[in-house]
């Protein structure tokens, strides 16, 4: 049996593992365009901002290929898949034949067509996007950041961090527009800006300034910003151009079944390029976060190596910090139509909990400041358990097992484990 | 092949006091002083790994620590890879070193059962006591609310 892997990151990582767990003989290849062992994409911010060593970004030690007998081929990419000879194929014209594939190409930094010269512009997705911008910032750099997202803050947190002087431009009317409402917004741009970010909301950059290099950016509301280097970190897109044209069926991203199955026979796909199930909205769709892509990849890996296994879905969920701040949230945020919401806001503590309630089962949160032991909510969401009899103490700091029904609690902590 | 945790602390609701020893010795085990006075004065006294459940006005208190669950979220939710399973003993560990602090595994745990440690820096979680052999909080519950148990 030879198992063969096109991407190296985290649904890459839990198929190895997953395929291990049944199969310890058969054959697998993994496929990476990037010169590296698989490394942690989220850690790339905490690189550049100096929290991390070179080392530290690795998301498995260093004998992980050894001890899993995986042949890692890296550096070269994938460029066709012959999926009638089940082969792959590198752009060294070698072909690899597969017994069964996982398509995990995971995403690629969408960027916006704009006039004007592209030196000092980069994306923010990967460890070269993060050695490029290690080396051209400075002490009191200008950067410009693109997009007021997750990627994008993160990237304007780390610049901060090194002493750059950043401005984030956004379409958006309030950042992190994808996981936060108006109000938790508020707080959390509040504490980029005393640290001295600028913000342009409702915003977007229409040209880039500049003889080879970028110099300034100009913005649709015709502000020019001097800038010695620009990010767009505007979105991601699930990385499937070398399947267009093929017979994989391909929407937004690569729709799977429950067994991570593609519509080919032997061809799995999971993490940031497949389109799994939403367990919240019963919809297959691009879920782009670190634990789905690792899950799906795992459970793929089982499936490809014979144990059969479901997906139960997932859905979106984010735990990221800024400065002193943290915010945790999942589910469905800002949901169009009338939710029942609850929320308890402690402005002079920096404290915002929010969540949405659907026939009295949590739709979803979103958390400032107050986030210990909220996988206890996390989990009362999983569960779709009725929380209508004490929605209030889900407000609390100090939520606990107490507030929960003696028996769910029981049976949770002594037997279902 | 695959190693899961063959034992595990349950407690026992209807005879925890609610004294908070459990938590006091778990401190004193993950000191590095292992001296009771020393580790409680010591400004970045390690956090407790077991935590008693208890709330106002309601007369149930228990304690609960890391059920080093078969299908760990936490491990596969990490952002880092320091989240990992001992081989050897099938205990969930966090390798503090490799932690940077985002918290995922505390979004993610069902049980609640991850905490932020000493610093506010890394994830913190009961180790079974892995390095001294039995849980220190089961060994010293003087009502035997705490039991170690074979799964």
């Amino acid at each position: 049996m030879r198992y063969v892997i096109i991407g190296n990151s985290i649904a890459a990582t839990g198929c190895i593992e997953g395929i291990r767990r049944v199969d310890t003989e058969g054959e697998i290849i993994v496929i990476s365009e990037e010169p590296y062992s698989v490394y942690s994409r989220p850690l790339i911010s905490y690189w550049l901002s100096g929290k991390i060593g070179d080392n530290d970004i690795f998301y498995r030690p260093g004998d992980f290929y050894r001890k899993n007998q995986v042949k890692l081929i890296s550096g070269v990419k994938a460029t066709r898949v012959d999926f009638d000879g089940k082969e792959v194929f590198l752009e060294t014209g070698e072909g690899i034949h597969y017994d069964k594939l996982l398509i995990a190409t995971g995403g690629k930094p969408f960027v916006p067509s704009i006039p004007g010269p592209k030196g000092n512009v980069f994306t923010f997705s990967n460890f070269d996007d993060v050695k490029a911008i290690d080396r051209v910032i400075f002490r009191e750099a200008s950067v410009v950041v693109v997009g007021a997202g997750l990627i994008g803050l993160k990237a304007a947190e780390a610049l901060v961090e090194r002493g750059c002087n950043v401005t984030v431009v956004e379409l958006a009317g309030r950042i992190l527009s994808s996981i936060l409402d108006e109000e938790g917004a508020g707080i959390v741009q509040k504490e980029f800006e005393k640290r001295g970010v600028k913000f342009f909301l409702e915003n977007s950059a229409t040209k880039v300034i500049g003889e080879e290099d970028v110099e300034a950016v100009e913005l649709k509301s015709l502000d020019t910003i001097q800038a010695n280097v620009l990010i767009f970190a505007i979105g991601v897109v699930p990385n499937v151009d070398i399947f267009r044209g093929t017979s994989l069926r391909i929407n937004r991203g690569i729709p799977v079944n429950s067994r991570m199955e593609t519509n080919i026979p032997d061809v799995y796909s999971a993490g940031d390029v497949a389109e799994a199930l939403d367990m919240l909205t019963g919809e297959n769709r691009v879920v782009p976060i670190l634990p789905n892509a690792y899950i799906e990849g795992e459970i793929a890996g089982l499936n490809m190596a014979g144990k059969i296994t479901e997906y139960p879905g997932g859905f979106p969920m984010n735990s990221i910090g800024f400065f002193d701040m943290h915010i945790m949230t999942a589910g469905l945020l800002n949901p169009s139509g009338g939710m029942e919401t609850i929320k308890r806001m402690e402005k002079n503590k920096r404290i915002y909990r929010k969540l949405y309630i659907d026939d009295g089962k949590i739709a979803g949160f979103m958390f400032i400041n107050s986030i210990d032991r909220t996988g206890i909510i996390t989990d009362l969401m999983r569960q779709r358990i009725d929380i209508s009899d004490f929605k209030e103490r889900l407000l609390a700091d100090n939520f606990g097992f107490l507030d929960l029904p003696k028996e769910f609690r029981k049976e949770k902590i002594l037997e279902m484990v | 092949m695959e190693s899961k945790i063959r034992k595990r602390i349950y407690p026992k609701e209807d005879v925890c006091i609610g004294c908070h020893l459990c938590e006091v010795y778990c401190i004193l085990a993950h000191s590095g002083s292992k001296d009771l006075v020393k580790a409680f004065n010591k400004k970045d006294r390690p956090s407790p790994r077991v935590t008693v459940e208890e709330k106002d006005g309601y007369y149930i208190t228990f304690a609960l620590q890391c059920r080093h669950c078969d299908d760990p979220l936490c491990i596969k939710a990490c952002i880092t890879g320091a989240m990992y399973r001992d081989e050897k003993t099938g205990v969930i560990m966090c390798d503090e070193s490799k932690c940077v602090g985002c918290w995922t595994c505390i979004l993610v745990c069902p049980y609640g059962a991850i905490r932020r440690g000493e610093n506010k820096k890394v994830a913190s979680k009961c180790d079974l006591c892995i390095e001294r052999g039995t849980p220190i909080c089961v060994e010293n519950c003087p009502n035997e609310a705490l039991e170690l148990k074979e799964v």
